[in-house]
């Protein structure tokens, strides 16, 4: 599904990822866990091509074609999807009308008719009831408002609703209750299926309960230090990240 | 925001965006260029105007002339100085002393500049809910569902036509609300006023349908002087709406308008305007001076006027539609949105004069800047030792979009009685790089990511507007912002 090689990463002058080689295939789930600081975020955001970000070296392959060579909303439409850490508010912007350009633009990049309003009203409802989040809140200016939960439940219905290839979460249970991580959690399982890969975000090891990954790596500085199995974020709660940083 | 590479992306010619831009092919009646008393005579003649008319337009005249110099200089805009001398000051495209008595005498040339521009104004195809009153450079050309609206003992036709028909009614209420000796251009409009659109509404009907007047240039080298009068009797209720479209043209057109509204008891009137003037080229060339003064009189108890423009075009934008609240109780309301772009200038706002008790005013006004342009709001809000427990509410919100435009805000508050209430808020904002992202994240393009934000800024605004005008001024907001990318 993706393939990284190497990949390097500014942010202004100052060098955060420096060399990330990491493959992702259909039907996987990905945990990326390290300490603060260490370049996870900037990782999810160079992928998706956050512009403030500028890449010095490395490719990233998404399904046969250069990820690095698209604009961002191209690589969205391609079924890159990133699940922000702080989604941000549009004032004024209704989320019913928000999340219908962005499906319409998918569908329209697929060679597919934009959706009718009733035939999008229909499946967003789908997708709330899915998701189990207050169906008001699609009546509303999209995250204006909307507490730290909402908003991630938020992120976890436009996933559900847009069906990208790659999901990326970005932090997504930084904030969350015991309840709401549960239903971010279980959004993210019904999710997945044998045709997309998840790439889950995260500091702490506790949403990994919940979302059962096929992989674990530890970013620490920039790089990729120990990759394993769901045992390995286990015992990095039990270690703690200086285990892995005396290496 | 700005990448090099949205910038080439967009390197279109703007002229060619201006979708509004064609010259309608018409021979047209031009009086001699310039201006002094023998026009103002010459176009008062051909009007076939009442004496008093023409006293009331020399008076405006030769009290323009003694100021001739004084053009006002405090607003936040700067222009070539005018020369007076070198415009027409009439331009009747109709070519007969009378104007057109039918449909059927209008030069087709005319109605299908019209249909283009989507005001239809053949009778199988008028506006459903809408009548219309179309005025192409100096003269009106036609005014649609005269007769549905005659029943209701509801007059809505040119001034021209009102000061034949009705010049009672016009002499008793033309300048009272804005007298010529307002200001500059003010006055300049009542000595050369050519036509505009007249509606009076009487005692208790509530007009069933909105009234609207589009106004168009189209001669090159022509001042457009039109004069819009709208009377609400006791207890009546009237939307009005305005559009505004200029051709393409090098050169700088001027535009000096008057609009005066008296709401009498309980009378409420809802103005709308879309002015959507040509805004000049991309580097700041050509374009319409948009100098207007628009003014109501809230005069009755009870009384309410609501003014909502959408202002997109215009090289400059020079208009503070007021309101005097005379009646106790009453209500008014200023909606605007600004949108300036390239090197557009504009400097709007209203005023808001209290004088009656227990008066309530409302000022929401959102402006846009992009590109190099200036977006100033001005206003005053003027409470009168008479006006014990007025109220007042201002919001003034500007949005910058890239990093070379500008935004101003200048709130003039005057309070002479204790009792009042006001409050001001004020924000300056810009389309983040988070929002931007966070749109492009979903697969929303860029342009439609900035449109989509702006519009949402503007909504309360558009809320106010009736609903096929705000899908208008949507669809205005989106071809104004093209290109605007970064």
């Amino acid at each position: 599904m993706i393939n990284i090689n190497n990949l390097q990463a500014n942010i202004e002058e100052t060098q955060i990822l420096k060399g990330i080689d990491l493959e992702i295939k259909a039907g996987e789930v990905h945990a990326i866990m390290g300490p603060n600081g260490s370049g996870k975020s900037t990782l999810a955001n160079v992928i998706a091509g956050r512009p403030e970000y500028s890449v010095t070296e490395g490719s990233v392959t998404f399904q046969d074609k250069e990820l690095l060579d698209m604009e961002p909303e191209d690589r969205a439409r391609e079924g890159v999807f990133l699940a922000f850490q702080y989604p941000t508010e549009l004032p004024g912007v209704r989320a019913w009308q928000f999340l219908k350009a962005a499906a319409d633009s998918i569908r329209v990049h697929n060679g597919e008719e934009e959706y009718s309003a009733r035939e999008f009203d229909q499946k967003l409802k789908e997708c709330v009831a899915q998701v189990a989040i207050n169906p008001e809140l699609v009546k509303r200016n999209i995250n204006e408002g909307f507490s730290g939960g909402e908003k991630k439940r938020n992120e976890i219905l436009q996933m559900t609703l847009l069906n990208p290839k790659l999901a990326i979460l970005d932090e997504t249970d930084s904030g969350l209750d015991i309840d709401a991580l549960k239903i971010v959690a279980d959004g993210v399982n019904n999710f997945r299926n044998k045709a997309n890969a998840v790439l889950v975000v995260t500091h702490y090891q506790r949403l990994l309960n919940y979302i059962v990954p096929d992989k674990v790596h530890v970013l620490v500085d920039g790089k990729i230090v120990q990759s394993g199995g769901p045992e390995l974020a286990l015992e990095l709660e039990a270690k703690g990240y200086d285990w892995v940083k005396g290496d | 925001m700005t990448t090099p590479n949205s910038i080439s992306r967009h390197s279109t010619d703007l002229d060619t965006e201006y979708k509004w831009g064609f010259t309608i092919d018409i021979d047209a009646e031009l009086a001699p260029k310039g201006l002094n008393e023998e026009i103002v005579r010459f176009i008062s003649y051909k009007k076939n105007e009442p004496d008093w008319l023409l006293e009331w337009r020399l008076q405006a005249f030769r009290f323009w002339e003694k100021q001739v110099d004084n053009h006002p200089e405090w607003a936040n805009v700067e222009f070539p100085k005018i020369d007076y001398q070198d415009l027409y000051y009439y331009a009747d495209p109709t070519a007969t002393s009378e104007g057109p008595k039918s449909l059927d005498e209008v030069d087709p040339e005319i109605i299908e500049g019209f249909n283009k521009l989507g005001i239809p104004i053949e009778e199988q195809k008028q506006l459903a809910g809408v009548a219309v009153d179309a005025v192409l450079d100096s003269v009106s050309v036609a005014t649609t569902y005269q007769d549905m609206l005659e029943k209701e003992g509801i007059i809505f036709c040119s001034i021209s036509e009102a000061v034949q028909k009705h010049p009672d009614l016009v002499k008793a209420y033309l300048g009272s609300v804005v007298p010529y000796s307002d200001n500059y251009y003010a006055c300049l409009n009542s000595a050369v006023f050519s036509d505009g659109s007249f509606a009076f509404i009487p005692k208790g009907v509530k007009c069933p349908i909105e009234l609207m007047t589009y106004f168009r240039i189209n001669q090159v080298n022509t001042g457009q002087f039109e004069r819009t009068l709208i009377i609400a009797e006791d207890d009546s209720y009237v939307s009005y709406l305005e559009g505004c479209t200029a051709p393409v043209r090098k050169e700088s057109q001027l535009h000096a308008a008057v609009v005066e509204l008296v709401a009498l008891d309980n009378a409420e009137i809802k103005y709308s305007t879309l002015q959507n003037w040509y805004p000049g080229d991309k580097n700041g060339q050509g374009g319409v001076y948009n100098f207007v003064t628009k003014r109501g009189k809230a005069a009755g108890v009870n009384s309410k006027i609501s003014w909502t423009q959408v202002e997109t075009g215009s090289a400059i934008t020079w208009k503070y539609p007021s309101v005097i609240l005379q009646g106790d109780n009453s209500i008014g309301e200023f909606y605007s949105v600004a949108l300036v772009n390239n090197y557009q200038q504009a400097d709007t706002g209203t005023k808001m004069i209290h004088i009656g008790k227990n008066t309530k005013s409302t000022i929401v006004a959102k402006g846009i800047s992009a590109g190099h342009a200036e977006n100033t709001y001005r206003g005053l809000v003027k409470i009168n030792p008479s006006a014990k427990g007025a109220k007042n509410f201002t919001q003034c919100d500007s949005l910058l979009v890239g990093d070379q435009c500008g935004a101003h805000t200048v709130p003039y508050i005057e309070v002479k009685n204790p009792t009042a209430q006001l409050e001001h808020e004020a924000t300056t904002s810009k389309v983040s790089d988070d929002q931007l992202f966070y749109c492009l994240q979903r697969g929303i393009g860029q342009e439609e990511a900035n449109y989509m934000i702006i519009n949402g800024f503007c909504r309360g605004i558009f809320q106010e507007l009736p609903f096929e005008f705000a899908m208008e001024a949507s669809q205005l907001l989106k071809v104004s912002l093209e290109g605007t990318v970064g």
